[in-house]
């Protein structure tokens, strides 16, 4: 039997980041991955001859700055955002609203940098057991905003995104712009109470969207390559069927195969469901933390749209990252129809055309675009006719929004919730194993009891985007596991 | 749909009704999970003589049931519960109790082991959603059977004999096993169990036989004594065997709205139950770091001079500090004295300088009364012939 000192599990970026960390530590660490290659949902997948685009996710708000700087990765210059009637947005530039775009950025910005140092520790729990000294920076941090200024972020933190919009934006175009980027990816709409803090996250993670140069394929390489390099061993292909439990202590795996793999201990990055649930099982478990395990909200309300496309399709700036959103109450429309399974006539979508950037995702002159549809229905009661709906209502919207789109198309396919589950493992559909809503946020994320990284299982980790603070192709959750372990000892 | 009539009946009558309710010449009923159960069918002092000298008959059909089946029954029950199940044989019963994560009581119970992968388990709380929580992850099916099943308890020290002339030969049956017998065309099972401490059997059948089985026991009985009995003279025999009774003498975790009431089993006695070379029960975490740690609270029982029951009070060191509190206190009549259960801080377990601070209530005058206790093992009352295999023929 194999054995190493750490057994990570899932090569995703928080697996990558959490063993680059130990690695460095000097830690023998071994990583397994299902999949053939490295990256999780930030991988690329050829969706038809000769055709490659991003497999789940297809931009990033940027990686945490110690991921950054441990495993650097080359980024395009940040994108611009296009909005329908040549509207653009750039960080806090907008064409339209001007004025009031850029105030409202630089407060929500101001905000999200007093909150993005709680991002890069253990979250801190009501009562003992912090480290005072590590909270001092990031408390002194909010008590800089000023007193007015934190009664303000007070007062918004925990608001719906909509009414946001409507009390300090006049562009509908750009209020369904915050719309869409507060909700992307969570199972809410914009007047769903606490949907601001969703901004809040996605602006502490960075302030605009990147694509990776080569694409997301090439930012999993990077990842995995240096991972590589600060002496991590990587392994592809290897499924692990459970973690073996004895004498109430995590000390190992079974993969698929059979093999068994000895370790110290075990660091899982997947969903924390299917750790405990799947891996771990009942029988080594308290009933009510199993119970809790199971009730962890994890909706996805994304579809992931790839089209094929013969020729370049009439786009104004075919680099932009174009949001068709064109209000803030059509997002809530899309969102509602998923509330009872259905799905949206009039999806809302960030649409990419990786193609434009990196030659090598389509044949010369062809192109890809990638597109991430919200709403899309996580537990449909017919999961085909759903997918066709899906495909032909967001069809519909890009049509009209880049007329001619349809007579370009090769092949086309869109991945429902239930399909990006099937895939990559993400439960429901959720791209951050676990709705990221404030009541899943911090030390309830992912569950009172392993909130912090270390589990009831003695030898048993969690990394992923399941646990503090959450995903987004950032790797913080991954890399603060690895502090937490080695602070313990673990 | 059918009209739904239950709220009509708030309490639901027990299968045997039609036999005990003529012969509750008090009227005295009280709730028992939802059931009408007699307190006291007419003389508590004779209910509790039957029980100690002759043969009782208490009504066990409240007593919440629970089917447990499925090839992973014992593994179930053993995630479950403190005690082994795995290692209670076909035919055996064993008194256990269960907790939450954090290692405090949900209940206690007795769990009766019909077959190989066929438990069930007796208990005085309900737990349907927990049970079925727990059984996630396991291949067993979890089913409330509380009234598919009627029950009697028969206790006394003519018990035995009492059943060998119903046509039941359980001379050779020893505490807690239990055995089948045929009756009327259905099944009868008998267990050797019982809450009086005392020689005793517990007789399980279906329902549709309640009424002849009743008629076919008391007359049997009748040269014995045999008399039906309420709760309040059960409690009084209880008290003397030192049991605990769930919501009485600890407040289930489940239901406790403080949160510092819920008690551990290491809390209340029940330390001797945890089997820990099982592997993982629900709880162990917390009771392994609370047995590391030390229990915040001890079950005592106490013996209290002089004859003024001491319910409900209060417990003090050096006459000064609260320690705890009485939660079952009777004046004992087969061992003429006063006896109570309480739960009292850990560091005074030993008793030494503990008091007690009764009020007695005469004619409408409080008499106060500090009295200095002494902490003595349980069961206060313990004879030989609870345990004799075979009892004595009287």
């Amino acid at each position: 039997m194999r054995s190493c000192d750490i057994l990570i599990l899932g090569a995703g970026v928080n697996g990558l980041a959490c063993a680059t960390r130990l690695a460095k530590a000097g830690r023998s660490v071994l990583v397994l991955e299902a999949a053939a290659t490295p990256g999780g949902g930030a991988g690329e997948v050829e969706f038809h001859p000769g055709f490659r685009a991003p497999a789940l996710a297809h931009l990033t708000q940027g990686l945490d700055p110690r991921v950054a700087r441990a495993l650097p990765v080359a980024f395009h210059p940040a994108l611009t955002t296009a909005l329908q009637g040549g509207i653009t947005v750039k960080g806090g530039a907008a064409s339209v609203d001007a004025a009031a775009w850029s105030a409202l950025h630089a407060r929500l910005s101001r905000f999200a940098q007093a909150l993005a140092p709680f991002r890069q520790m253990p979250p801190p729990i009501p009562g003992a057991g912090n480290a005072w000294s590590r909270l001092v920076r990031p408390l002194l941090g909010l008590r800089g905003l000023g007193q007015a200024e934190l009664r303000e972020l007070m007062r918004l933190i925990l608001i719906n995104v909509h009414d946001v919009g409507e009390d300090e934006l006049s562009s509908d175009a750009l209020r369904g712009l915050l719309s869409f980027d507060a909700t992307l990816g969570a199972w809410l709409g914009p007047r769903s109470p606490n949907s601001l803090i969703l901004y809040l996250d996605r602006l502490a993670r960075g302030a605009d969207p990147l694509l990776p140069v080569g694409g997301m394929g090439a930012l999993a390489q990077s990842l995995a390559k240096g991972a590589e390099a600060a002496g991590v061993t990587l392994r592809c292909n290897a499924r692990v069927a459970r973690v073996v439990v004895a004498d109430g202590r995590a000390r190992g795996v079974v993969l698929d195969s059979g093999e068994e793999i000895a370790a110290k201990t075990v660091v899982s990055a997947l969903n924390p469901r299917t750790t405990f649930h799947q891996l771990i099982g009942a029988r080594h478990l308290d009933a009510g933390f199993h119970r809790r395990i199971g009730h962890i909200r994890m909706r996805g309300g994304a579809a992931k749209a790839h089209l094929a496309l013969s020729g370049l399709p009439a786009l104004a700036d075919p680099k932009a990252r174009l949001v068709i959103a064109p209000s803030s109450t059509a997002v809530e429309n899309a969102f509602n129809p998923v509330k009872y399974g259905q799905v949206p006539d009039r999806p809302v979508m960030e649409v990419l055309l990786p193609s434009a950037h990196d030659s090598g995702m389509a044949p010369a002159g062809a192109h890809v675009l990638s597109a991430i549809v919200q709403s899309a229905p996580h537990a449909p009661r017919d999961p085909v006719a759903a997918r066709a709906a899906m495909l032909e209502n967001s069809l519909a919207v890009l049509e009209e929004n880049i007329p001619g789109l349809r007579s370009l198309i090769l092949h086309a396919e869109i991945l429902m919730p239930q399909d990006i589950e099937a895939r990559f493992g993400l439960i429901g559909g959720n791209w951050h194993h676990g709705e990221l809503a404030v009541e899943q946020m911090l030390f309830n994320r992912p569950l009172h009891g392993a909130d912090r990284y270390a589990t009831p299982v003695p030898g048993l980790w969690l990394a992923g985007a399941g646990a503090h603070p959450g995903g987004g192709i950032n790797g913080a959750a991954g890399w603060n596991a690895a502090e937490a372990l080695l602070e313990a000892k673990g | 749909m059918s009209a739904q009539t239950h709220f009509k009946t708030p309490l639901r009558p027990s299968p045997f009704h039609p036999r005990t309710a003529p012969l509750n010449r008090l009227n005295r009923w009280g709730p028992w999970a939802g059931q009408l159960n007699a307190l006291c069918f007419g003389d508590v002092d004779m209910e509790y003589t039957a029980i100690r000298n002759a043969a009782s008959v208490y009504d066990l059909c409240a007593m919440v049931k629970y089917r447990v089946t499925g090839r992973e029954a014992a593994e179930y029950l053993n995630r479950l519960t403190l005690r082994d199940a795995g290692k209670l044989a076909v035919g055996g019963v064993h008194y256990t109790a269960w907790c939450d994560d954090a290692g405090k009581l949900l209940d206690d119970g007795t769990l009766f082991r019909h077959g190989p992968q066929d438990y069930l388990i007796c208990c005085q709380e309900r737990h349907l959603p927990w049970l079925l929580d727990s059984a996630q992850g396991f291949d067993v099916a979890v089913r409330e059977v509380t009234e598919e099943i009627a029950a009697l308890s028969l206790q006394g020290p003519c018990s035995a004999s009492v059943l060998a002339a119903a046509g039941f030969d359980v001379w050779g049956l020893k505490p807690f096993r239990m055995a089948e017998f045929a009756f009327q065309g259905g099944s009868l099972t008998i267990s050797r169990t019982g809450f009086t401490g005392d020689l005793g059997y517990e007789l399980w059948l279906t329902p549709d036989l309640a009424l002849p089985f009743w008629d076919h026991l008391m007359q049997a009985g009748a040269p014995w004594g045999i008399r039906p009995i309420g709760s309040d003279a059960l409690d009084l025999a209880r008290i003397e065997a030192g049991f605990i009774i769930t919501n009485m003498d600890f407040i289930p975790a489940h239901q406790a709205l403080r949160e510092d009431r819920p008690r551990s089993p290491l809390e209340m006695g029940l330390g001797w139950m945890i089997d820990w070379d099982k592997g993982q029960f629900t709880g162990r975490a917390a009771l392994a770091a609370e047995q590391a740690r030390g229990s915040d609270w001890a079950l005592v029982g106490l013996d209290i001079p002089g004859n003024v029951s001491a319910e409900g009070s209060i417990l003090y060191h050096d006459k000064k500090h609260e320690v705890g509190m009485i939660t079952a206190a009777a004046w004992s009549p087969a061992l003429k004295a006063s006896v109570a259960l309480a739960q009292v801080q850990a560091r005074h377990a030993g008793g030494a300088n503990l008091w007690v601070e009764i009020y007695a209530l005469r004619e409408l005058q409080y008499v106060k009364l500090m009295l200095p206790v002494q902490v003595v093992p349980r069961p206060f009352f313990n004879p030989p012939r609870k345990r004799a295999t075979p009892p004595a023929r009287v």
